[in-house]
């Protein structure tokens, strides 16, 4: 059983924030999350977050779009009730192709734009109802915070990297327990 | 940080600061409206008050209530239509196609431009159920399993695209504009005090709290969706206009006319966009963050594509000559000098002649002049879809179907309904949402900022 004390190290820019995170992990510090009002660019790298897959579901959503409008225009217009229409007769599926296609693109768009949308709603637990998931409601507005569960040792060298590259407030919050994994 | 040349015009004037941003775009919401708020809603919901009636009227009666007859069955309705869906393609382009251009002035504009496509989509939808005769049977216009057999909607028709193209759009446009909203909904959380307030924004921000992973893959989402938007915005128009060029109807049965449609979208949506956006950034006293150069950039699009759109008819012209074919060459004879030649004028004045004014640097910074230009700019497309779609109709192959067409009282309700509910939503949407997207602005501060860029600057110097 392992106790490690929660840190908010609060800051008003955002330089120094990716400064401190650099530093941070450079002393071997893992840091938790980092809350910050809007899209910091270049900060993935530096705080250790990998690149999102999220791109590769729609790939595989927009795949599934295709095929599904692919299969639904041949059922009802090839095998279930074939229809010449206008003299454009559709008794296969190749030979009256182009009128697919329009349908075929946009069940394709629509399949990857939802899919990807509630996988990225759900993987974020972004749900109506859901807790405000910010420690501190400042960092919607204009303040950004490095959030860090560390020992107690750790803490020292965090607490002196987080002041010394400039945080307005290093606040503790309390502990948590954190039960061994066997 | 990215740095921004010094060339470039800030996009955000004055000396801001991120909290002076939240400041700036909560006011609307915290505070009360003024009497010039409370005046143009209480005109909207009478104008739309007077749509519904017309509306349950054509609903209760039967389309008989419209100025439609034989020869010209498509009339008033889908010149609306087209109106309304061209009008909110312009909040998809600049969401989309000027974030896949990364272009940075569009982050002043593209929520509410949203929001406009979303109202603009939903007028159209209502000409669109309606003029099937029977909106109460819409619902067979999708493939659903039914009694006859089953029979299916016919997948080789246009007609049917159009409702695939048209759902598919107003849902990505929906989901598009509110994972934008969530980090912004949950800034207005965090800041309001009413405890109403907060728990209405909280149940709309879904919990959103600005953690790094989020904030990663928000951007991709974004990227993805911006990238799946640019070519559903323009199958939706290039849809819209196979309704009527895979018609054999002379004048309709042109390959021009999905660029030309999706030009002309655009450039109506540009000059709505402006309407609607020298009102807000006057009402809500934005000026620092749309400034003139948001409005001249955008003034810039309505010349590309004012250009495009009138190459568009003199082409038109001049493939109708050229192709030797007596009822094409008839088709555009009888608009530019036939009964209606009168709608074919004002189309040409308002879309040709009128966005050629912009060439002078003056009038396009100018926000007096654009305000008037981007209304006149939207009557002359509206012409060009009536110049399109009813003296074409009412000179068809048979002499005998020849026809004249005049607007019922009930076609004009409704379209003034339609217009009165557009205005009703965005007013309600500029007092609760947040008119700017605030997140994305904070980001753009320090590169784009006036005072930023000035210390920038001088940096370079020492």
């Amino acid at each position: 059983m392992a106790t490690k004390q929660i840190i908010h190290g609060i800051y008003s820019d955002e330089v120094p924030l990716l400064d401190a995170c650099a530093k941070l992990r450079a002393s071997g510090i893992r840091i938790k999350d980092v809350f910050t009002p809007f899209p910091v660019h270049g900060i993935d790298p530096v705080v250790g977050v990998p690149r999102t897959r999220i791109a590769i579901c729609a790939f595989i959503y927009g795949i599934t779009g295709l095929s599904l409008a692919t299969l639904m225009m041949w059922y009802m217009m090839v095998h279930d009730w074939p229809n010449d229409i206008g003299g454009k007769p559709n008794w296969n599926y190749y030979s009256a192709i182009p009128a697919f296609i329009p349908i075929t693109f946009e069940s394709t768009v629509f399949c990857a734009a939802h899919g990807m949308s509630l996988t990225y709603l759900l993987r974020c637990w972004l749900v109506p109802g859901a807790k405000a998931k910010n420690p501190d409601p400042r960092t919607t507005d204009d303040k950004f915070m490095i959030y860090l569960e560390l020992n107690e040792e750790q803490s020292k060298k965090a607490d002196e990297i987080l002041r010394s590259t400039g945080a307005e407030e290093v606040n503790y919050k309390g502990t948590i327990t954190i039960e061994p994994k066997y | 940080m990215h740095a921004e040349s010094q060339i470039r015009v800030p996009l955000i004037l004055g000396n801001k600061t991120y909290r002076n941003i939240t400041d700036d775009i909560i006011a609307p919401i915290e505070g009360k409206a003024n009497r010039l708020w409370y005046i143009l809603f209480t005109i909207s919901v009478l104008g739309f008050l007077w749509g519904i009636g017309c509306l349950s009227y054509t609903i209760g009666v039967g389309i008989g209530a419209w100025g439609s007859n034989n020869g010209v069955d498509w009339a008033w309705d889908i010149t609306n239509f087209v109106w309304w869906i061209g009008i909110g393609h312009a909040g998809t382009l600049i969401s989309a196609v000027l974030l896949l251009f990364r272009q940075k002035w569009r982050m002043a504009i593209n929520r509410s431009a949203e929001a406009m496509t979303i109202f603009a989509v939903l007028c159209a939808a209502i000409f669109v159920t309606l003029h099937t005769g029977r909106p109460w049977l819409d619902y067979m216009l999708f493939p659903l399993p039914n009694q006859f057999g089953s029979l299916w909607p016919n997948f080789n028709s246009p007609l049917l695209w159009d409702v695939f193209a048209v759902s598919t759009y107003a849902t990505v446009s929906i989901v598009f504009w509110y994972i934008g909203l969530i980090p912004d909904f949950a800034m207005i959380r965090d800041r309001v005090v009413k405890p109403r307030m907060k728990k209405a924004y909280s149940i709309l921000s879904f919990g959103w709290g600005g953690s790094v992973r989020h904030w990663s893959r928000f951007e991709e989402v974004s990227l993805v969706l911006a990238g799946l938007s640019t070519p559903l915005v323009f199958s939706v128009h290039s849809i819209v206009s196979f309704d009527f060029a895979t018609s054999v109807v002379p004048g309709w049965h042109t390959t021009i006319f999905p660029p030309y449609f999706v030009s002309g979208a655009v450039f109506s949506g540009f000059a709505m966009v402006l309407t609607l956006m020298i009102i807000v950034r006057k009402v809500y006293k934005l000026e620092a963050y749309l400034t003139i150069k948001h409005i001249e950039y955008m003034n810039i699009v309505i010349i590309v594509t004012g250009s495009i759109v009138g190459v568009a008819y003199l082409t038109e012209l001049f493939v109708a000559w050229y192709s030797g074919v007596e009822w094409e060459q008839y088709a555009f004879l009888n608009r530019a000098t036939g009964p209606m030649a009168w709608a074919y004028w004002i189309m040409m004045t308002c879309n040709v002649i009128s966005p050629q004014l912009f060439w002078f640097k003056k009038l396009r910074t100018s926000i007096a002049f654009t305000f008037v230009l981007s209304i006149v700019v939207n009557i002359g497309m509206w012409f060009e879809r009536f110049v399109i779609i009813v003296p074409t109709l009412c000179r068809t192959y048979l002499p005998s179907t020849w026809n004249s067409y005049t607007p019922s009282f009930i076609d004009v309700g409704i379209f003034v309904g339609t217009i009165g509910m557009f205005f009703t939503l965005f007013l309600l949407y500029s007092r609760t949402f947040p008119v700017i997207a605030q997140a994305e602005l904070k980001s753009i501060l320090k590169a784009s900022g006036e005072e930023h860029k000035k210390l920038a600057a001088d940096h370079a110097h020492h």
